[in-house]
């Protein structure tokens, strides 16, 4: 078994696609490089355009994996014959969609050496927008109404119990607010054609939106949680710049979470604070978000924890963070050669 | 009045509310008044500094505080009576 003091580790990252809408896999990598300075990153891209193929002082070697919709045996076979290569440790996913492969496969991958600290099927399905309401119940945490749909026509019975505006969500990503049947019809088709169905239909809470990045151990716990507000908000909901926030109701509504789902391994709350100072939680993502490294700034270092998880180390819940540290987003054109984007498209590999 | 008792200020002026995240800047009279309310003194005696410092008449001044204070109310930075 790999240890933090002999070989070096050996991680293999997907999310690598640093764009306007982020996913979390260079923010992952900078915290475990920060932790662990010998390690070797393998990306897992599934297109050639996710710039941190192309970041090799983040990724030391990059794969291209299959999309989700390919089903979990050919993801298996690929990274059978990846892990031939690289003997890879752990592999942390960073991506919604693709989790139910992984999960499905942690066993096989577990066999080759790949370890995964991931939820099970249920504890996925049981958080996933669709069923988040009835999550909300069934624990009494505090969640909009929601509901989810299957035909357009169904907008109007939502409009009805939910009166405008409407929060038109899709099933792994994207939101739009519709403030008339019109606006909430165009997103429902716009949202399922890009994610399929169900579309979710929620309560609209005005207030200021609050994050929490999580880490929790599968046995109720959780090891690390760090809040953090929202400064700077792009047009796709995405936070360019926030702020650590230190508020004991935020801190007990994660540790319910944990202790409600059992979960296992990094997650996002995202919560909506309305005028009278009641917290919602708006969305729970089963990974870690795209601003994790705040969480490694502020002093807990979430993805590494996450690595000692996996590893079979002993991690002790971390209590302190740094209030008041803030995160500010760039857009930077990072310049590479033709010839990377060709290795890359066509032997789906850097 | 008091602030609540997580909320930095600095010299500068500069008023960040860990609890929420929210920070505002202040001018030279606010950040004097902050530091006083900081350390505790009762709004009595922190008109009776503003007066001795400034050229202020007291009707001025409590129609001015009145109106401090509601800003203080509406940041969220007083504690609750």
């Amino acid at each position: 078994m790999a240890n933090l003091t002999n070989a070096p580790l050996v991680i293999g990252v997907t999310g690598l696609n640093a764009t306007e809408n982020p996913g979390p896999g260079l923010a992952v990598i900078r915290a475990l490089r920060e932790a662990f300075p010998q390690v070797r990153i393998i990306g897992l891209a599934y297109e050639s355009l996710e710039p941190g193929i192309y970041m090799h002082n983040l990724v030391d070697k990059t794969y291209q994996i299959p999309y989700p919709s390919a089903g979990s045996v050919a993801l298996s076979q690929r990274l059978q014959a990846i892990q031939a290569k690289e003997h890879m440790d752990l592999i942390i996913p960073n991506f919604d969609a693709e989790l139910y492969n992984f999960i499905k496969i942690k066993a096989e991958l577990q066999i080759i050496g790949i370890r995964l600290i991931l939820p099970t099927h249920q504890q996925l399905a049981a958080c996933s927008k669709p069923n988040l309401a009835a999550f909300g119940r069934l624990h009494q945490l505090n969640v909009p109404k929601s509901l989810s749909i299957f035909n357009a026509d169904e907008l109007h019975n939502a409009a009805d119990e939910l009166n405008f505006p409407l929060v038109i969500k899709g099933k792994f990503y994207e939101a739009e607010i519709a403030h008339t049947a019109s606006q909430a019809q165009n997103a429902f088709y716009r949202l399922s054609a890009k994610w399929g169905t169900p579309i979710i239909v929620q309560q609209f809470i005005k207030g200021t939106e609050i994050n929490v990045a999580g880490l929790a151990d599968g046995k109720g716990n959780a090891l690390s949680v760090v809040p953090m507000r929202k400064l700077y908000i792009t047009d796709k909901g995405k936070a360019w710049a926030g702020i650590t926030i230190a508020d004991d109701k935020l801190l007990t509504i994660a540790h319910r979470f944990a202790a409600a789902s059992k979960w296992s391994g990094g997650f996002e709350l995202e919560l909506m604070q309305d005028k009278a100072g009641e917290l919602f939680i708006m969305e729970i993502n089963p990974r870690f978000p795209a601003w994790i490294y705040l969480t490694a700034a502020a002093g807990q270092n979430q993805p590494a924890a996450l690595v000692k998880m996996a590893l079979g180390e002993t991690v002790e819940p971390l209590t302190e963070y740094q209030v008041g540290k803030m995160f500010i987003r760039y857009a930077l054109d990072h310049v590479t050669d033709v010839s990377e984007f060709q290795q890359f498209s066509a032997f789906g590999e850097l | 009045m008091k602030l609540k008792a997580n909320i930095a200020t600095s010299d500068n002026g500069f008023i960040f509310n860990p609890a929420t995240g929210d920070s505002y800047t202040s001018n030279t009279i606010a950040a004097f008044i902050l530091a006083l309310m900081k350390a505790g003194k009762a709004d009595a005696d922190i008109k009776l500094e503003l007066l001795d410092t400034y050229d202020v008449e007291a009707t001025a001044l409590e129609r001015d505080w009145e109106d401090w204070l509601l800003q203080l109310k509406d940041a969220n930075l007083l504690e609750a009576k």
